[in-house]
């Protein structure tokens, strides 16, 4: 998929620039040194001019990628896909490089070797310029939600909206609409310092998914919080991917994560969680489970590799030592 | 052996901290380049830009109006005994509008804005770096560049030779103030002498030295903030960092600014 240039077209082609192109020479070496790969700034493109989900084609695709610092490499070799509707859940222990693959993913961060594709995107090979307007169709969670400290919980999940120049009324009731979802409604004129951990964790969603991304990374949006607030957080998850579809790879350390997300799903007419029938398919008579809505799969990082691909089931009858320490953790 | 080890381990410390001082000095380079670049091409974040000279300029209105008076005021104290002794008194004012207007204005301005401004900008975007923000300005598609850093460099650019200007005139109040005082100057002898000393390249100068200072305070402020790494203490480094980087460049600039400048308009 071609990404379309971005960036004003050259002197020649400007609206009356070929006759009086002499006269202006000042406004050409402006616009040359504007189309200048490092110095052109970005602009918003048009949602249509960006691909998101090729058919076919995995919605992210790892290949041999690596990434290291000066303490030596973190992460070695890693390949795997995630297709259209899957949730992929990350675990690791602290420090094997979750955030690090999703913050590759998202083009926040460069790999130093190996090819990552995301919606049809060669992210690694994209300019910053263009990167931004790519991210603008994935939505990020950071792990401790990273609000805009010096803006209101509806100023924060209204930021997108804003840059994209949306109408005020819109803008309006969409927030209230993302508020409503993560039942954060009543704090629309709160700052974030006023906020619990897990509201900020539910707002930072909120402001992720307010766009509708086809695709969301959440970085341990469950580090710290109790469990009953965790569980929260895992529902809000699970209504975004079951009543909007949303593809997503979650980093966590939590085991009780990854089944939360593989053995349940949200039933939109019950309005609550409810247990997946034991071979994963949708049950009878339950018409509002989202068509996109896909499997989860596990995939866990130790020593920079990947050491464990699979569902949860399969993680569940293994053998590993190691694995095993996980499944204990959630006991 | 071990002598030649430690000779290479030194050349290979100073080598890295040269080139660590070459990257970082390509860094701001661009970094600045982008910040001006972004001013010519959407989008614009005007709001933005008039909120910080809300901040900047009307913020440090009153530290301005305070120092530019006493810097006036004391001028005229220092300068009048040797006056005196002439029997010159009368050229008090031709002294302190010259010193002020040329010279200490912008300078002490700049300084001030630089211990007050810079500082915030980096404590500020330094504070965003480290909670993840500017990464989450990036993840939600907005460039921190054009949104954070370019607003505060159109606003100090704008906003000193506002300021500068203000501090030159209370610094000539407080001149005229102690002259009066204490060698019985008039208002229309100070005033007048004051006025006429002043020629055009002394006003060309008083008004482009805030605008490149304004420049450095802004881009250097807004770097250190953007690369700041190791947490709250990064945080506290970069912020003591911006505020002696930018008066140093402000010193050092002035100098050669000063040359140019008079060079460019002498007879």
């Amino acid at each position: 998929m071609v990404v379309q240039p971005i960036g004003i077209d050259p002197p020649g082609d400007l609206p009356g620039t070929q006759e009086s192109a002499q006269k202006r020479p000042l406004r050409i070496a402006l616009i040359s040194i504007y189309n200048h790969r490092m110095l052109r700034p970005s602009r918003p493109a048009p949602i249509s001019e960006m691909s998101t989900i090729v058919p076919g084609e995995p919605l992210i695709a790892f290949k041999d990628v690596h990434i290291g610092f000066d303490e030596g490499e973190v992460l070695r070799g890693i390949s795997f896909e995630v297709w259209p509707g899957e949730t992929k859940v990350l675990l690791g222990e602290s420090g094997s490089g979750k955030t690090l693959l999703m913050k590759m993913a998202a083009g926040l961060m460069r790999a130093d070797a190996g090819r990552i594709r995301v919606m049809g995107h060669n992210v690694e090979e994209m300019p910053e310029h263009e990167l931004l307007d790519f991210r603008r169709h994935l939505g990020f969670v950071f792990q401790e939600g990273a609000l805009f400290d010096s803006m209101t919980v509806a100023e924060n999940v209204a930021f997108r909206l804003r840059e994209e120049n949306v109408p005020d009324a819109e803008v309006h009731s969409r927030v209230l609409e993302t508020l409503h979802f993560v039942e954060m409604e009543s704090a629309l004129d709160k700052y974030p310092a006023e906020l619990s951990g897990g509201m900020r964790r539910r707002v930072s969603i909120a402001r992720a998914l307010v766009d509708r991304p086809p695709l969301v990374f959440y970085d341990s949006p469950t580090a710290g919080l109790d469990p009953v607030t965790s569980q929260t957080i895992i529902t809000l998850i699970l209504r975004g991917r079951d009543l909007q579809g949303v593809t997503s790879m979650l980093a966590t350390h939590r085991v009780q994560d990854a089944f939360g997300l593989a053995r349940f799903r949200f039933d939109q007419a019950a309005d609550r969680v409810v247990r997946e029938s034991n071979n994963g398919e949708q049950p009878a008579g339950q018409q509002n489970h989202h068509e996109d809505s896909g499997p989860t799969n596990i995939l866990v990082l130790r020593d920079g590799t990947i050491y464990f691909e699979g569902a949860a089931e399969e993680m569940l009858q293994t053998s590993d030592d190691y694995l095993k320490t996980f499944l204990a953790s959630a006991e | 052996m071990p002598e030649t080890s430690e000779t290479l381990s030194l050349s290979s410390v100073v080598g890295d901290a040269i080139r660590r001082q070459i990257f970082a000095v390509q860094d701001f380079s661009l970094l600045s380049m982008r910040s001006v670049v972004n001013v010519f091409t959407p989008p614009y974040y005007w709001t933005d830009a008039l909120e910080q000279m809300d901040l900047i300029g009307v913020g440090s209105l009153p530290i301005v109006i305070i120092i530019g008076f006493f810097i006036g005021a004391v001028l005229v104290l220092q300068t009048s005994a040797q006056f005196e002794r002439f029997g010159e008194t009368a050229l008090t004012g031709d002294a302190v509008a010259l010193a002020l207007v040329r010279e200490l204005g912008p300078t002490i301005t700049a300084i001030v804005i630089a211990g007050r401004n810079a500082s915030g900008m980096a404590s500020e975007l330094g504070s965003m770096v480290v909670t993840e923000q500017v990464d989450a300005m990036r993840a939600l598609g907005t460039d921190p560049i054009r949104k954070l850093m370019t607003p505060r460099v159109i606003a100090t650019v704008l906003v000193l030779p506002l300021l500068v200007a203000v501090a030159d005139f209370v610094g000539l109040v407080g001149g005229f103030l102690v002259a009066y005082f204490t060698l019985q100057l008039g208002a229309v002898q100070f005033w007048t002498r004051a006025i006429n000393a002043l020629d055009f390249g002394d006003l060309v100068q008083g008004f482009v030295k805030p605008i490149v200072f304004g420049f450095i305070i802004a881009t250097v402020g807004c770097y250190q903030g953007l690369r700041v790494r190791g947490g709250t203490q990064g945080v506290g480094r970069s912020t003591t960092q911006a505020v002696v980087i930018s008066s140093v460049l402000v010193i050092v600039i002035d100098a050669f600014l000063s040359r140019l400048l008079l060079w460019s308009f002498s007879r």
